[in-house]
């Protein structure tokens, strides 16, 4: 009787962030919906309690029927028939209960069938899809695309497509191409005006598309004929029913079997359009690919929990040398370690996504009436956050998720490497995470601004503020040192790079990861001063761990020359 | 106007026999209730499922749980709410306390007769006792036709059903015409998730009897919603013979109970056959027990 939500007690403290009061404020806006929708929560402390049960709802079909078939999905996986995606027999067993349970559209508006949850939550539901099958996530983590079409369509569009989203479909989006894949400016697929019948059509093939046979996609094209760059590119809606996308073939990947990742070939396919033509690639995908990002962290914070869950569970029964293994230091360290790794990414992501979800609210919301001057600064100050955050949150995650599930092998031993273990699925699934959505390269690219931009250093000062316990009075000390360390080498990079271009981009993941390291810390002190018992431990580990990281880090940059800039050019 | 079908499962509340400790039995050898986690019977479950498969396949008609136990019992009807059933009774109060399966089949009988559905489900049996009689007899005191071990709803409309039935070796498809009650087997498909928005609409709802000791705004809100008030019936509500009820309608007598200790956990029958032990060898190398 497994129930991931349940089970996991630091799930529930995010859940019960002060925070999400004034996101349920935001959400459903003087509880109107209660006249008219009979699920629709009467006050705040409702929401709350609905949040909970359908997060539990998630949790038991995550325990007994996801995790149940990761592994015969993971063996099976998908086949192209008559060119189009058969998923294996599990992931059509998974999205029958989660439809049975009625998930879809889990951010959506009521009036769109939806359940009106904040991103937050949805977050929190992906978490759990990919602790039970970190490749099926994928399939069902889509459906945040709804939240595009939901931002930008028309209200035809919504109309439209949205409800089927809410009643289960799925979703894809279509971007990377052949000779497009970071650089997203060079897609070809071609789309023309059919004046006739009043749509656009698409010619021209898609590669590495994620659930490619879905049945909403939306399509990243190029309608302006004879341009070459991201200007000429827009997005549109290409709906299955319709036909005229072919599956040529899927790709046989390393791991997240069960994810088909289709070559599409687009043959006068129709599609409408989204939003405006040549906002495509600017405007458009730059949310989608935010969702996307948050969803990955999500995903990665997923494995990492199944990774250590594995591990721990492994190094209890597993004895040598006449007792458990989890009673030698190292092997502890590692569990220790993972542990806190885990509690990190999950405390990043969903203080990201808390984040978004006041912005993306407010945003809504300024679409039906103009903002309050001080809600417009709340809005302006959560998008800057969030922008900040979802890069850092997306590498950390998919970092940790990796060297998680790369210990948890470990402590596995010699089994870890058979294939009677979940740890080894789980190792190749992980590897993923850090290359797509962005790779973790990419990922320093969008947070390196806010290095320059003070954004993270102004966040660490705020939570400096924050009152703390005594027992973590110590490290919230240790941060503030650590805060100048970091400061000064910001001000060495950004002095030297004036002479020696190039030096900012050599140093930057090195900015980037001791602005993580302190912004997680302060999150973990948080936790720790609020849940001494459940968080202290994994909060000194964690800072001790950062510190460590933060020092050499440092100590790389204080000791690199000018000249460096050509040693590694 | 179009004849709704209606649709009635009785389920029972049940201590979680599957995860038994060792303070699971009182001195005097009944269940220890306090030391087991109360839940959906598990093969109600599968009865409920088949109940929502025959409303999709019919359209017009209503799933109803009934149960009969304490006030606690109402969680049963509530979850099965959740899962899709439209409301449900309690049968509940003290003169059914002590029952066993002649008085328990002897009160939902009474209910069911208040009740008039045209078709009920059941449970094969409930993981307490173990019997698979309740279902039997509450067909025999209302004089309908029976299906027991039902597997898989094949066909169904206003006048019979068709049913895969589990046999020992085997299974048989029959035809019953309604009203009928059918017990279903543990093998039929597994119940469907809570959905999402039924749990939020449906989470506020209370029998009579918790209703009353609930606060005014809860009492409010209930009573502007009638789907959120479960119907409770008291002995008196369903026109008993007093003397057939509880302890002094059970004629079951529980003389003595015994610690049954397993010496294996699972057994298995193989013929001297070359190819059998073969393939248990195979099974035992590939398992890491041999080699």
């Amino acid at each position: 009787m497994a129930n991931f939500f349940s089970d996991n007690k630091d799930l529930q403290y995010h859940l019960s962030h002060p925070l999400m009061k004034r996101i349920i404020e935001l959400k459903e806006r003087n509880f109107a919906d209660a006249a008219e929708y009979d699920y629709a929560p009467q006050d705040a402390d409702d929401a709350l309690d609905s949040y909970q049960r359908v997060l539990e709802i998630v949790g038991d079909v995550c325990g007994e029927v996801i995790a149940a078939n990761a592994e015969s999905v993971d063996h099976e996986g998908p086949r192209v028939v008559n060119d189009h995606v058969e998923y294996a027999s599990g992931t059509v067993r998974n999205l029958e209960a989660l439809n049975a349970a009625g998930l879809g559209g889990m951010t959506l508006p009521r009036r769109f069938g939806g359940l009106n949850m904040p991103v937050t939550c949805f977050a929190m539901a992906n978490e759990m899809v990919a602790r039970a099958d970190a490749g099926f996530e994928n399939i069902w983590g889509l459906q945040d695309c709804a939240e595009t079409i939901n931002e930008f369509a028309t209200e035809d569009i919504k109309a439209k497509f949205l409800p089927r989203v809410s009643a289960g479909e799925t979703c894809a989006m279509d971007l990377t191409e052949p000779d497009a894949g970071s650089d997203l400016g060079a897609v070809m697929l071609k789309a023309t005006w059919d004046e006739a019948a009043g749509v656009w059509r698409l010619n021209g093939c898609k590669r590495f598309i994620t659930n490619g046979d879905g049945d909403i996609s939306l399509v990243l094209a190029r309608t302006e004929e004879g341009t070459k760059d991201a200007r000429g590119l827009s997005m549109l809606i290409y709906d299955k029913r319709d036909g005229g996308v072919k599956v040529r073939r899927i790709e046989n990947k390393l791991g997240i079997k069960g994810s088909p990742t289709c070559e599409l070939v687009f043959n006068n396919a129709p599609a409408v359009l989204v939003g405006d033509r040549k906002m495509g690639l600017i405007k458009y995908v730059m949310s989608l690919m935010n969702a996307a990002r948050l969803g990955i962290a999500a995903q990665s914070t997923g494995l990492c929990e199944a990774a250590y869950r594995e591990a721990l569970k492994y190094a209890a029964e597993r004895e040598q040398f006449g007792k458990a293994i989890n009673e030698f230091a190292a092997v502890r360290e590692m569990l220790k370690n993972m542990e806190a790794k885990t509690l990190a990414s999950r405390a990043m992501l969903y203080e990201t996504a808390r984040f978004v979800d006041i912005y993306k609210q407010l945003a809504h919301i300024s679409h039906d009436r103009s903002l309050e001057a001080e809600e417009r600064q709340e809005m302006k100050f959560y998008n800057r956050l969030a922008d900040g955050f979802t890069p850092l949150a997306k590498m950390f995650a998919s970092e940790y998720a990796n060297e998680v599930a790369y210990d948890s092998i470990q402590i596995h031993g010699g089994s870890g490497y058979m294939k009677d273990y979940a740890c080894e699925r789980l190792y190749r699934d992980a590897r993923i995470m850090n290359i797509y959505e962005g790779t973790t390269q990419l990922q320093v690219v969008a947070a390196i601004n806010h290095v320059t931009k003070d954004t993270y250093l102004e966040q660490m000062l705020r939570y400096e503020e924050e009152p703390r316990s005594e027992a973590t009075a110590a490290m919230a000390a240790q941060l503030v040192e650590l805060r100048k360390v970091y400061e000064q080498v910001v001000e060495r990079v950004e002095s030297f790079d004036k002479e020696a271009n190039g030096y900012k981009e050599l140093h930057s993941r090195r900015l980037v990861e001791i602005a993580g390291y302190i912004l997680i810390s302060h999150l973990m002190l948080r936790q720790a001063t609020e849940v001494e018992a459940d968080y202290l431990n994994a909060a000194k580990i964690f800072v001790k761990y950062a510190a460590k990281k933060i020092t050499e880090a440092a100590y790389y940059i204080n000791t690199s020359e000018k000249s460096d800039v050509e040693l590694f050019g | 106007m179009e004849k709704v079908t209606k649709i009635v499962v009785m389920a029972k509340q049940v201590p979680d026999t599957r995860n038994v400790g060792k303070d699971a039995m009182t001195a005097e050898g009944t269940v220890n209730r306090a030391a087991l986690a109360a839940i959906f019977n598990p093969e109600d479950l599968n009865a409920l499922e088949m109940a929502l498969q025959m409303k999709d396949r019919i359209g017009t008609a209503t799933v109803h749980v009934l149960t009969m136990g304490p006030q606690r019992a109402a969680d049963v009807i509530r979850e099965a709410m959740f899962r899709g059933a439209d409301g449900g009774y309690l049968l509940s109060g003290k003169e059914f306390a002590g029952s066993d399966t002649l008085a328990t089949s002897y009160a939902l009988a009474c209910a069911l007769r208040k009740i008039n559905p045209d078709i009920i489900v059941a449970g094969r049996q409930a993981i307490d006792g173990d019997t698979a009689q309740v279902g039997p007899q509450v067909a025999e005191k209302l004089d309908l036709p029976q299906v027991t071990y039902a597997e898989e709803l094949i066909a169904i409309d206003d006048k019979e059903i068709t049913i895969k039935r589990r046999l020992e070796r085997g299974s048989e498809v029959v035809v019953s015409p309604l009203p009928a009650v059918i017990t279903v087997n543990a093998s039929a498909k597994e119940c469907r998730p809570r959905n999402a928005k039924r749990v939020m609409k449906f989470k506020y709802a209370l029998a009579t009897s918790e209703l009353a000791t609930a606060d005014d705004k809860l009492k409010a809100f209930i009573d502007e919603r009638s789907y959120l008030h479960i119907v409770e019936f008291a002995a008196a509500d369903v026109d008993p013979d007093p003397a057939q009820l509880g302890l002094s309608g059970s004629p079951t007598k529980v003389k003595k109970i015994e610690n049954v200790v397993f010496q294996a956990k699972e057994a298995k029958t193989l013929t001297s056959d070359d190819k059998d032990i073969e393939a248990l060898m195979q099974e035992l190398i590939a398992s890491h027990t041999l080699g």
